[in-house]
């Protein structure tokens, strides 16, 4: 009875890594958990609140029995200096002041860089402006327009799909492998008739093993407490949770291929970890960097594979017309892994 | 015999300023069903030599020769018949014992069951349990274990009882003696003289990278010239001429005399002829005698009367 070498590789792999529950929790805990945080702090609020402060002055009661008819201003009234105060500190959107100066209409004191600022100026001054006898020329009707696709948590989820993807192909290859190259584990692989393809393959699949846990969870969790669904086909955005894998377990073997300590290997985590982090448009859209900056952008993996990943899931695109980052991907993945064969030292 | 190791003039240079001569010029022939020591202190260049043997290594020049094939030329085929156990390798602390051999197992185009394997290492009733579980000797006996899985003809172990209780040494010396049982081969580094002396058919001294001897235990303990050691010391400061390892060496049955920290050592072949004399010389010259024991030569004396110093003391060359 022999079984296979690399069936035999990748079992001891999923093994070591099930039995050890801090990795387990690292792995698929944490993006969970990242994706409940943001989602909270980016949820919607269903109807936005106006917070004024009315100076203390000679129309104030005026302004406050106006604004206080209509249901969604908190209205406070308060001297000049606690009013500036509270503008400042943004516990208060909008200041509105009553002097002698303004004849019959009200100065409006906020920061017009502000965007609650401006919103509740205008709300401000219609309601005061109405109040004041103004008649709209005509009623407008607000539908409401609320579908997901558009949300944050919209856009979040295949940033945190790319990060966690990066990450797990890092950690889960670069990190492994120098652990075993310290143990002297790899050398003494190397001293049986062992095949090096075998010990390759056997790191690449049970990578992807975990792979599909990672993505399903997070997925599933999205769906079920966000409603976030994929509007493209589910094959295309496989194809690209498998590629953009193999992609960056190609840069987990090129970190580990000579490093012996696990500082170098973290280090070098970091040196590709982080650009990419900031760079790549995981929480905002990296269309945020300068113009000129834009073509490196899309140059690196991690922003062709969160940006073919939103055209999947967000927009329903096809995969084919998202060929320039699959390309990006596939040339990433090719090249590292190339690289890393070249170079890796097995004691 | 057919040889199962065959080394001729191997060097190895380690790039460094100055360059370290690990191995310089060993030579090294090991017949079939032998269980061969190389015996030296620490940095004498024996890893180097087994892991060049063991095709871990390449060697700077020299010929190797592993069952009659040649490393660069038939690896698959000499890896499929040989067992190793590195000096040092941590096995994966989270896989059972069965699961590590199983791995190791499906390495190897033919070998023995996990199950065989456990019992020649006396593992049987650990099969299930974590490495990590394991105490120290256990471990070492799983990496011997991992070592037979291929069921090799010829299995090299560096340093295997390194840092054992003398209980576990003794475990896995009959593990080696009942793989010798077989006709195999073993080829092992050590730097207890006791574990050669009871091991091994043959044992090479090696220091700074060469053999300085080589033959059986015996055949090597034979050529101090005596079987016997007399150990003694004299009481000092009693204002007589100090005793000189020249005024000891014309005593009958004396091959050789030294002399270290105020302790003689004599290698004489019959302590019989040999004792009287010593205490009647030593009456002659008025010293007095303040320690005195005799004991059997060991492969320590021949390695001290060999370098001048002794197998664990640290050595600079490294």
């Amino acid at each position: 009875m022999k079984s296979s070498p690399i069936v035999q590789l990748t079992l001891a792999r999923l093994r070591e890594f099930f039995r050890e529950p801090e990795a387990v929790f690292w792995v698929y805990g944490f993006p969970i958990l990242m994706a409940v945080l943001l989602g909270i702090a980016f949820r919607e609020q269903p109807i936005e609140r106006i917070t004024v402060d009315v100076q203390e002055g000679a129309r104030a009661e005026t302004a406050t029995t106006a604004l206080k008819a209509v249901q969604k201003f908190d209205v406070r009234t308060c001297e000049d200096a606690t009013c500036r105060m509270r503008l400042r500190t943004g516990k208060t959107q909008l200041v509105v002041v009553s002097s002698e100066a303004s004849g019959p209409g009200f100065d409006y004191l906020y920061d017009p860089a502000r965007s609650d600022s401006v919103l509740a100026r205008k709300e401000t001054d219609d309601a005061l402006q109405r109040a004041a006898g103004r008649q709209d020329t005509f009623t407008a009707n607000d539908r409401e327009f609320k579908e997901p696709g558009g949300r944050y948590i919209d856009f979040l989820i295949p940033g945190l799909l790319g990060m966690s993807i990066m990450g797990g192909g890092l950690w889960g290859v670069g990190f492994v492998t120098v652990d075993m190259r310290i143990r002297k584990l790899l050398k003494r692989f190397l001293a049986t008739p062992m095949k090096k393809t075998h010990f390759l393959g056997g790191v690449m699949i049970s990578r992807l093993c975990f792979l599909i846990p990672e993505v399903v969870v997070l997925l599933i969790f999205a769906a079920l407490a966000f409603g976030v669904k994929i509007y493209g086909s589910v094959a295309s955005a496989a194809f690209l949770i498998l590629l953009g894998s193999m992609t960056f377990s190609g840069f987990g073997l090129l970190v580990a291929s000579r490093a012996k300590t696990i500082e170098a290997v973290s280090g070098l985590m970091n040196v590709v970890m982080l650009p990419m982090w900031m760079l790549s448009g995981i929480f905002f859209s990296s269309s945020r960097y300068p113009e000129a900056a834009q073509p490196l952008i899309r140059l690196l993996p991690l922003t062709a594979l969160i940006d073919a990943l939103r055209a999947v899931m967000i927009d329903g695109a096809s995969i084919f017309s998202q060929t320039s980052q699959v390309v990006v991907l596939a040339i990433w993945g090719s090249m590292t892994f190339l690289i890393a064969l070249k170079i890796f030292r097995w004691q | 015999m057919p040889n199962a190791i065959v080394c001729r003039q191997l060097y190895k240079q380690y790039p460094g300023k100055p360059p370290v001569d690990a191995v310089n010029g060993l030579d090294l022939t090991v017949g079939v069903g032998e269980c061969f020591g190389l015996l030296g202190p620490n940095g004498a260049g024996k890893t180097t030599t087994i892991e060049i043997l063991e095709g871990l290594l390449e060697a700077s020049r020299g010929e190797v020769e592993i069952l009659g094939m040649k490393w660069g030329q038939a690896d698959d085929a000499i890896r499929q018949q040989i067992g190793i156990s590195l000096q040092e390798t941590k096995l994966s602390e989270k896989l059972t014992v069965l699961e590590t051999l199983t791995l190791f197992r499906s390495f190897y185009n033919q070998g023995i069951e996990p199950a065989e394997a456990v019992a020649r290492v006396s593992l049987e009733e650990k099969l299930g349990a974590r490495v990590g579980k394991l105490s120290g000797g256990q471990k070492q006996r799983l990496a011997v274990a991992c070592a037979l899985i291929g069921d090799p003809k010829l299995l090299f172990m560096d340093e295997p009882t390194t840092g054992l209780d003398p209980q576990s040494r003794r475990q896995l010396w009959d593990i080696i003696r009942s793989f010798k049982d077989l006709g195999r081969t073993v080829l092992l580094t050590t730097h207890y003289m006791d574990e050669a002396e009871r091991l091994c058919d043959r044992v090479a001294v090696v220091d700074h990278g060469k053999t300085i001897a080589q033959g059986s235990p015996r055949e090597l303990i034979a050529s101090l010239g005596g079987e016997h050691i007399l150990d003694f010391s004299v009481t000092s400061s009693n204002g007589n001429p100090a005793l000189t390892p020249t005024n000891l060496s014309d005593l009958p049955a004396v091959r050789s005399v030294r002399m270290e920290d105020g302790i003689y050592s004599l290698a004489v072949t019959e302590p019989h002829v040999a004792l009287p004399a010593l205490l009647d010389r030593l009456r002659q010259m008025n010293q007095e005698l303040s320690n005195l024991t005799t004991r059997h030569a060991s492969l320590e004396d021949v390695f001290v009367t060999l370098t001048g110093r002794h197998l664990r003391e640290e050595s600079s060359a490294s």
